[in-house]
């Protein structure tokens, strides 16, 4: 496999974009992801065919999305890859149509994280029932006292 | 309209059928667990199918939030309650990655014998419970659970615990083996190769089982890679993908055992992978067994953090562990603050992200063969609803 040096190169000549690493893991800005994705996929040199995990963090001050891919033909990986969002309007490309294995994931990381896919074709609610107010993975969320006297 | 079968009904007679939407389960025991599928069917057949979880979740993630790093330990057994080994071993990899803790080779070899172990009860009681679905009431289930037993003494013995045991430890597992231990292993792996082909004498050539697996429910290559598949079912689609072998964690570099792959992607593809994969847990087993050291089974940082569990200090940063547990890719992403607790703490569920294509692998099928088709995928609602 590349260094992790090697595909922030490729990446930034490619799409003109400036990325970070951090703790083994690419910082990609939000605006180009589904471009980078699907060439990170596509692409021979690379052909990261396999998206394991897709997940969320609450930083307090930006939610963190966190994209774990492999790749089944070349028997390599993981390339860890961080997408950063505003708190309060959390939205970042959905990546459904290039990998279908995020699916059912990114409508978890929505439903307990509140984290907006764009583009995915069915944003609902996944464990939580609908109605349910609140994404109960956030920091600031207010657990129900269960001591509490009715 | 597209279905074929109901143009013909236009042209050929007046019958008119209807679609009819069925909701199967959360109650109902062919969903092994409180799993739901809104299925929209036309006659016998399945057109639409959108399943929905979350009965059984309790928010595990959230949870672990305000445990210290050794507490959630417990907790990884509830996930797969069949496997509750597997969940120890991947979660104690990834806490290891991320504090860098050794584990001595003894406990590497105890963690491997208990692994494969595991892997023997899941597939089995899975073999059971799809013949369950598909009519055989009881009589193979019966069978699988008469072998589970002698392997759930074996784990009593060493874990204090038939299910939940709780057995690992970061740095290696909780206490020594009893002194009887590697020879009952023996035992098993001469016994369990016997009662296999007696298993197999009855099923694998049976006509009632290939006609209702053969081309049900297949799963095409191209799409299991895409949905990020893994486990049995992957492999039963044609594709060698095994994180045993890939990133050889522990010391399965160290073991010779074959991947079994599948060629069609169907039911009893499905079926009979597993059946090949515990011969070569077996074989597994017996090379362990023969190779295991004697010495520590705890490294000293490890059994300082588990005697004072608010001492372990995890760097700060984030570490993602996965194994091959029976159902596939287990994987554990923490994120660490530097604190005694996880900052987050997800849990990468194999039999949650297989259920991704069961719709695709549903449509166009008979309702009965949604049944075996969930039953094949091998789903675990602990683990999926979390």
């Amino acid at each position: 496999m590349k260094t992790i040096e090697e595909i922030k190169q490729a990446i930034e000549t490619k799409f003109g974009v400036q990325i970070s690493i951090e703790n083994n893991s690419l910082l990609i800005p939000k605006e180009k992801w589904p471009e980078i994705a699907s060439f990170l996929k596509t692409d021979p040199e690379y052909s990261f065919d396999y998206l394991s995990s897709v997940t969320g963090t609450d930083y307090k001050d930006y939610l963190e999305v966190v994209y774990h891919l492999y790749s089944m033909g070349r028997e390599c990986g993981p390339l860890v890859i961080k997408i950063r969002t505003d708190r309060n309007a959390a939205q970042i490309p959905s990546v459904v149509s290039i990998w279908r294995s995020a699916e059912f994931q990114e409508r978890e990381a929505y439903d307990l994280l509140g984290i907006h896919f764009e583009g995915h074709p069915d944003l609902r609610r996944i464990f939580m029932w609908e109605g349910f107010v609140g994404h109960p993975l956030r920091k600031d969320y207010v657990t129900e006292d269960q001591d509490r006297k009715i | 309209m597209n279905c074929p079968y109901l143009q013909n009904m236009d042209q050929q007679s007046t019958l008119d059928t209807q679609r009819l939407e069925v909701s199967l389960g959360p109650q109902h025991p062919s969903t092994h667990g409180v799993f739901q599928m809104d299925v929209v069917l036309d006659g016998e057949q399945v057109i639409r199918l959108k399943p929905v979880m979350g009965y059984l979740h309790r928010n595990h993630e959230k949870l672990m939030e305000n445990m210290s790093w050794l507490a959630c330990m417990p907790y990884t057994d509830r996930l797969d309650y069949f496997c509750a080994l597997a969940n120890n071993f991947s979660y104690a990899l990834a806490v290891e990655k991320l504090a860098g803790i050794e584990v001595p080779e003894r406990a590497q070899y105890l963690r491997v014998i208990m692994a494969e172990l595991t892997r023997l009860i899941n597939h089995i009681v899975l073999v059971g419970f799809l013949l369950n679905d598909l009519g055989a009431f009881f009589t193979p289930v019966l069978y699988a659970f008469r072998e589970r037993e002698k392997l759930l003494d074996l784990f009593e013995d060493v874990t204090g615990s038939r299910m939940m045991c709780n057995y690992f430890r970061f740095g290696g597992v909780k206490r020594d083996v009893p002194p009887d231990f590697i020879l009952r292993v023996r035992e098993i792996v001469n016994q369990f190769p016997k009662f296999l082909d007696e298993l197999e004498e009855l099923l694998t050539h049976n006509e009632i089982l290939l006609s209702r697996c053969q081309n049900v429910g297949i799963l095409p290559k191209a799409l299991a890679v895409n949905a990020g598949i893994t486990g049995p079912v992957l492999r039963a689609s044609g594709i060698p993908y095994d994180i045993r072998k890939i990133d050889k964690y522990s010391i399965y570099g160290r073991f010779k055992f074959r991947v079994p792959v599948g060629e069609a992607g169907d039911v009893y593809d499905r079926y009979y992978v597993r059946i090949l994969e515990m011969r070569e847990s077996l074989q597994i087993l017996e090379q362990a067994i023969n190779e295991i050291p004697d010495g520590e089974v705890i490294s000293k940082a490890g059994a300082q953090a588990a005697k004072m569990p608010r001492t372990l200090k995890v760097p700060k940063g984030d570490a993602y562990g996965r194994t091959e547990a029976p159902k596939g890719e287990l994987g554990f992403y923490l994120v660490s603050d530097g604190s005694g607790k996880p900052y987050r703490y997800h849990v990468r569920a194999p039999s949650f992200i297989n259920l991704t294509v069961l719709e695709d692998m549903c449509i166009g099928q008979k309702v009965a063969d949604v049944i075996i088709i969930l039953g094949s995928i091998d789903i675990v609602l602990g683990e999926v609803d979390r």
